[in-house]
C-alpha cells in the first residue's frame, strides 16, 4: 500500500459552473496538473504537482480557475510547523538536500520596510519634477579628486573606466541557460532602450547579443563558462562573482536537461552535461589572489572595463569590501541574502548570510572611515522591489541597485520558487522550446522599460519631495531617513536617527 | 525637562541675509559700512546669531595666524592655551573689545592671538604649514570641550555673536577696524537658539562664508568631506561649505570658478548644448566630485584674501545682488542692502543659478 505523507500546499479550486471545458488549463500546465475525465465529462486537478504559478488561471477565458492554500493541516505545534514535519519526510525518502530557487520566503526583517523618507516642509521648498530639471544620471567607476590640465589650460579629462546609467537602476546577474533565450533577449533590449545595464551572469553571452554590449556586464564565475577575450571585450564591464545572496559560500548547478544545443555552445561545455561551478573561484584562495584576477581581466581589456567584484552579504562584510576595494575593483556589487536565485539549496538560502540593508550601511561607512569611498563604486541588490527601495538604498549609501526578481515579475514570474524544475510556466526560467515561446521578448522588454520607467518617475517625485534635484546628492545623505520600530543597536548599524528625532 | 539640545548636536535649519562689501584696489573702510547694510535687512533675520568677516583688518600683524576663540569656561581656555602653546609661538594675545549692549547676553571669553606654528612642531608634522593650522583648529574644536576657534586666518577675522547683527557689530566695536572687504550675516535659525559658534561666518583658514538657506544635499556632502579630515562639529550648511571650499580650493587647487562648477554644477540639459571640449570637463568635473554637489536653496558669499565670490543654488532659489560703483562692488540678499551704503551704483546685476560672481582685488594689499 502506497502511503503518502506528503500532501499538496495548493489546492486548484474550479468553478463547474463556468468551466467550459476547453481544456487550455491543462495544456498549458507543465507540471501536468489538469485533466480532462473522459467519464465524468469534467476537468480535474492532480494538485499535489501544483507549483501555485498561476498560469492555468490566468489563461483560463472564463475565470473558473484560483488557487488556495490547503487548509490541510498536521495538529498545531508551536515548534513544528508544517514544513519543518515536511521537509523531513522528505528527506526521510529521498535522503537528498532540499532544493529550492528564488529569495527566501521566511519572514526575516526586511529593513527597507523600516525606514521611512523625509520631505522638505517650509524652511527648504520643495521641487517639482514637472517644471524643473530632476536628475538620476549615475556614474560608476573609480573617481579621481585631482584636476590636471593640458597646455591649453583645458582639463585632462581622463577617468579610469566608468559605466554611464541614466537611473541608478541595472538588471542583476541571471545567467543564460538558468533563463530562456527571450528572457535574456528582453533583459538586454530593456537595458538599451533604458540607457542601463543587464548582466549574462555566469553562463556566458549567446552570439546574437554580442549586438548589446555597450549594455551588457558580462560575468566571470568560479565555472569559467563561456569566458573568452572576444566575451569579455563585448560587454562595457566585467563582473567577477565572488558569491551570491541567495547561496553564499556555494556554487552553482545548471541541472543537465537545461544544457540545450544552444545553451551548451554558448557556456562551452557538452550538451546534457551538468553545469556545476565550483564554490570558490579556484585560483582565488585569498585577497591577493583576487587582486591577480582582477588585474589579469583589466590587462586582457586594455583598463577599458570596469571592474566589479560580487559578493555575497555575509557578516564582516565590511572589512571584506574594503580588501576589494584595495585590490583593484572599480566598483563593489553586494546581494543580500533574500535575493533570488533560479537554484539553491533550501537550508543555505534561508539561513545563511545577512540583509543587504545591513551590509550596504556597514561597507559605506567602512569605505568612509577608511577615506577610500571615492575609490569604488557600491551596487547593491537582493530585494530591491520598489522605487522606494532604490530611494532607501541610495541614501543608505549606494550608487545603483542591481533588481533581477523585480525584473522577472515584469516578465511574468509569479514567484512560484520552482525555477530548479526547468518546467516554468511563464517562459522564464526553462530551455523547452514550447513554454520559451510563451515570453515574446518585445513584450517582455516593454513591460521592463514600464517598469523602470515607472520607477524613475516616482524616485523623481521624491527627490523633488526632498528638494533634491540631483541623484548625487542623495548618495549616502542619511539624514533623508529615519528608522521605525528599530533597535538602538539596528539604528547605530544603519547610522540613521529614529523617526520623531 | 530635558535640556533642549545645543547646535552641534542637532542639526538646525535657518533662512538668513548676508551681504558684502569689498574694495578692488584694497582700500580699508570701517566696519561701519557693513553693519549699515545688514541692519536695513533686519526682518531677515530674528536676532539668534549675527556676525562679520573683515579682511585687511590686522595689517601690523598680517604675517602670523589671527585666532579668534570663544571659551565657555575657565578650563576649556587653560586646555585650549596649553594646546596653543604647545604648537604654535604665541605673538600677541588679548581679549577682543566688546561694549556693553543690552540685547547681547551671555557672551563666552572672547580672546585673540596672534600666533605662528612652532617651526619644530610643524616640522615633525610634516605638513605645509596652512594644512598645520587647519588640522590644529579641527582639533581643538572637535576635541576641547567649550572652545571654539572663530577664526584662523591671517590678516582678517570673524565677529559673531548670537543676537540681532547690528548689535552684534556694536557689541564688537567694529567701528574701529578697516577692512578692504567685509561680509555680514544676519540668522533665522528654525527652532532652538543657535548658540555663539554656530553664528555666521564660518570660517577656516582665510576663507569665511556668510550663507542663506538650507542645502537638502547636507549629509552627502558632510559624510564625504569628512573622508578627508574635516568633522562637521556645527553640523550647519556654512561649515560644510566651507571644508568643502578649503579642500578643492586649497588643497586641491582648483581654482573658485571651477569649485563653484562643482558645488553648483550646471544641469546635464546645459552640459548637453555645450561645445566638446566644454562638454566632457563638465562631465568629468560631475561625474568625479559628485558627492560635492549643493542642491536646496542658498546664496552664499564666500570671502578669502584676494577677494570675494557670490553663488546661488543652480536653480536661484535664494535672492542675490550685485552692485557696482567704482572700485567698489557690493553683493547682498537684497538691493536695498546695497542702495542703504550706495546710493547710486554703476551697475546693477542679478547672478544666475549657480553662476560664481568673483571679485578679486586688483593690487596685492600691503
Ligand atoms: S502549476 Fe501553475 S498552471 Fe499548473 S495548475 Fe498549478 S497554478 Fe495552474
Ligand atoms: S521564473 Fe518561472 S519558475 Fe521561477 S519563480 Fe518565476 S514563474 Fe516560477
Amino acid at each position: 500500500m502506497k502511503v503518502n505523507l506528503i500532501q499538496s500546499e495548493y489546492e486548484v479550486i474550479r468553478d463547474q459552473s463556468r468551466c467550459i471545458n476547453c481544456r487550455l488549463c491543462e495544456k498549458q500546465c507543465s507540471n501536468g496538473v489538469n485533466y480532462y475525465d473522459k467519464k465524468l465529462k469534467v476537468m480535474l486537478s492532480e494538485e499535489w504537482k501544483c507549483v501555485n504559478c498561476h498560469r492555468c488561471v490566468a489563461v483560463c477565458p472564463t475565470h473558473a480557475l484560483k488557487i488556495v492554500k490547503s487548509d490541510h493541516c498536521f495538529k498545531t505545534n508551536a515548534n513544528w510547523s508544517k514544513h519543518d514535519i515536511t521537509n523531513i519526510f522528505r528527506q526521510a525518502q529521498t535522503g537528498g538536500v532540499l532544493l529550492s530557487s528564488m529569495g527566501t520566503p521566511k519572514e526575516y526583517p526586511v529593513y527597507w520596510d523600516k525606514m521611512l523618507i523625509n520631505a522638505s516642509q517650509v524652511t527648504n521648498p520643495s521641487i517639482d519634477p514637472l517644471r524643473e530639471p530632476m536628475e538620476t544620471r549615475t556614474f560608476l567607476g573609480k573617481k579621481k579628486l585631482d584636476i590636471e590640465y593640458d597646455e591649453n589650460h583645458n582639463i585632462i579629462t581622463d577617468t579610469k573606466p566608468q559605466m554611464e546609467l541614466s537611473l541608478p537602476v541595472m538588471f542583476s546577474a541571471m545567467s543564460y541557460g538558468s533563463i530562456s533565450y527571450n528572457a535574456h533577449k528582453a533583459l538586454a533590449t530593456a537595458a538599451q532602450e533604458l540607457g542601463t545595464f543587464y548582466n549574462t551572469g555566469e553562463g556566458g553571452l549567446h552570439e546574437d547579443f554580442y549586438v548589446y554590449g555597450e549594455n551588457t556586464i558580462v560575468q566571470v564565475a568560479s565555472g569559467r563558462f563561456g569566458v573568452h577575450p572576444t566575451y569579455l571585450d563585448a560587454g562595457k564591464a566585467i563582473e567577477i562573482k565572488m558569491g551570491q545572496g541567495a547561496k553564499p559560500g556555494i556554487g552553482g548547478h545548471l541541472p543537465g536537461r537545461k544544457i540545450t544545443k544552444e545553451v551548451s555552445k554558448t557556456r562551452m561545455i557538452p550538451q546534457g552535461s551538468d553545469a556545476i561551478s565550483p564554490a570558490p573561484h579556484h585560483d582565488i584562495y585569498s585577497i591577493e589572489d583576487l587582486r591577480q584576477l582582477v588585474y589579469m581581466l583589466k590587462e586582457t581589456t586594455n583598463y577599458k572595463k570596469p571592474i566589479i567584484v560580487k559578493i555575497a552579504a555575509v557578516h564582516n562584510v565590511g572589512a571584506i569590501a574594503s580588501g576589494i576595494a584595495r585590490c583593484g575593483a572599480d566598483i563593489i556589487a553586494i546581494d543580500g541574502f533574500r535575493g533570488g536565485t533560479g537554484a539553491a539549496p533550501l537550508r543555505i538560502r534561508d539561513n545563511v548570510g545577512i540583509p543587504v540593508e545591513l551590509a550596504l550601511a556597514a561597507v559605506d561607512k567602512r569605505l568612509r572611515e577608511e577615506g577610500i569611498r571615492n575609490e569604488v563604486s557600491l551596487v547593491v541588490g537582493g530585494t530591491i522591489r520598489s522605487s522606494a527601495d532604490v530611494v532607501k538604498a541610495i541614501a543608505l549609501g549606494a550608487d545603483a541597485v542591481y533588481i533581477a526578481t523585480s525584473a522577472l515579475i515584469a516578465l511574468g514570474c509569479h514567484l512560484c520558487r520552482s525555477c530548479h524544475l526547468g518546467k516554468c510556466n511563464w517562459g522564464i526560467a526553462t530551455q523547452i522550446k514550447e513554454l520559451e515561446d510563451r515570453l515574446d521578448p518585445e513584450e517582455g522588454a516593454k513591460n521592463l522599460v514600464n517598469l523602470i520607467s515607472a520607477w524613475k518617475r516616482e524616485i523623481k517625485e521624491m527627490m523633488g519631495g526632498m528638494g533634491i534635484n540631483s541623484i548625487e546628492a542623495l548618495k549616502g545623505n542619511r539624514l533623508m531617513l529615519r528608522g521605525i520600530g528599530l533597535s538602538e543597536k539596528e539604528l547605530e548599524i544603519l547610522g540613521i536617527e529614529h523617526a520623531g528625532e | 525637562m530635558d535640556r533642549i539640545k545645543k547646535e552641534g548636536e542637532i542639526r538646525i535649519p535657518s533662512g538668513c541675509a548676508i551681504s558684502g562689501i569689498i574694495s578692488k584696489k584694497g582700500n580699508r573702510f570701517s566696519g561701519q559700512t557693513a553693519i549699515d547694510s545688514i541692519r536695513l535687512m533686519h526682518d531677515r533675520s530674528n536676532g539668534l546669531g549675527g556676525g562679520f568677516a573683515g579682511y585687511g583688518i590686522y595689517p601690523e600683524y598680517k604675517d602670523y595666524y589671527a585666532f579668534h576663540i570663544f571659551y565657555m569656561d575657565t578650563i576649556a581656555k587653560n586646555e585650549c592655551m596649553s594646546f596653543l602653546e604647545e604648537h604654535f609661538d604665541l605673538i600677541n594675545l588679548s581679549k577682543i573689545p566688546t561694549r556693553k549692549i543690552p540685547s547681547i547676553t551671555d557672551e563666552p571669553m572672547i580672546w585673540r592671538y596672534f600666533l605662528s606654528p612652532l617651526p619644530t612642531k610643524l616640522a615633525e608634522s610634516q605638513l605645509t604649514e596652512e594644512e598645520y593650522v587647519v588640522r590644529c583648529t579641527i582639533n581643538v574644536n572637535a576635541h576641547i570641550k567649550g572652545a571654539f576657534i572663530v577664526s584662523s586666518g591671517k590678516n582678517m577675522g570673524v565677529f559673531k555673536a548670537q543676537g540681532y547683527p547690528e548689535d552684534v557689530g556694536e557689541f564688537y566695536k567694529l567701528e574701529e577696524y578697516s577692512g578692504y572687504s567685509w561680509t555680514a550675516h544676519g540668522r533665522y535659525p528654525t527652532n532652538t537658539p543657535g548658540w555663539w559658534g554656530g553664528a555666521h561666518p564660518f570660517s577656516l583658514l582665510n576663507y569665511s562664508v556668510v550663507h542663506n538657506g538650507e542645502i537638502s544635499s547636507y549629509d552627502a556632502n558632510r559624510r564625504y568631506i569628512e573622508m578627508f579630515g574635516y568633522k562637521c562639529n556645527l553640523q550647519t550648511d556654512t561649515e560644510v561649505i566651507t571644508y568643502m571650499i578649503d579642500f578643492l580650493n586649497r588643497k586641491k587647487n582648483i581654482d573658485l570658478k571651477t569649485v563653484a562648477h562643482i558645488l553648483a554644477a550646471p544641469f546635464w540639459s546645459t552640459i548637453e548644448r555645450m561645445d566638446e571640449t566644454k562638454k566632457l570637463e563638465y562631465k568629468y568635473l560631475r561625474n568625479n566630485y559628485e558627492s560635492f554637489l549643493v542642491t536646496g536653496p542658498f546664496s552664499i558669499i564666500v570671502s578669502y584674501q584676494n577677494g570675494l565670490m557670490a553663488l546661488n543654488d543652480r536653480l536661484k532659489l535664494r535672492s542675490l545682488v550685485v552692485g557696482e560703483k567704482d572700485d567698489m562692488v557690493y553683493m547682498a540678499s537684497e538691493e536695498e542692502a546695497i542702495r542703504v551704503i550706495a546710493p547710486e551704483l554703476d551697475s546693477i546685476y542679478y547672478p544666475k543659478g549657480g553662476e560664481p560672481y568673483i571679485v578679486e582685488l586688483e593690487t596685492e594689499v600691503q
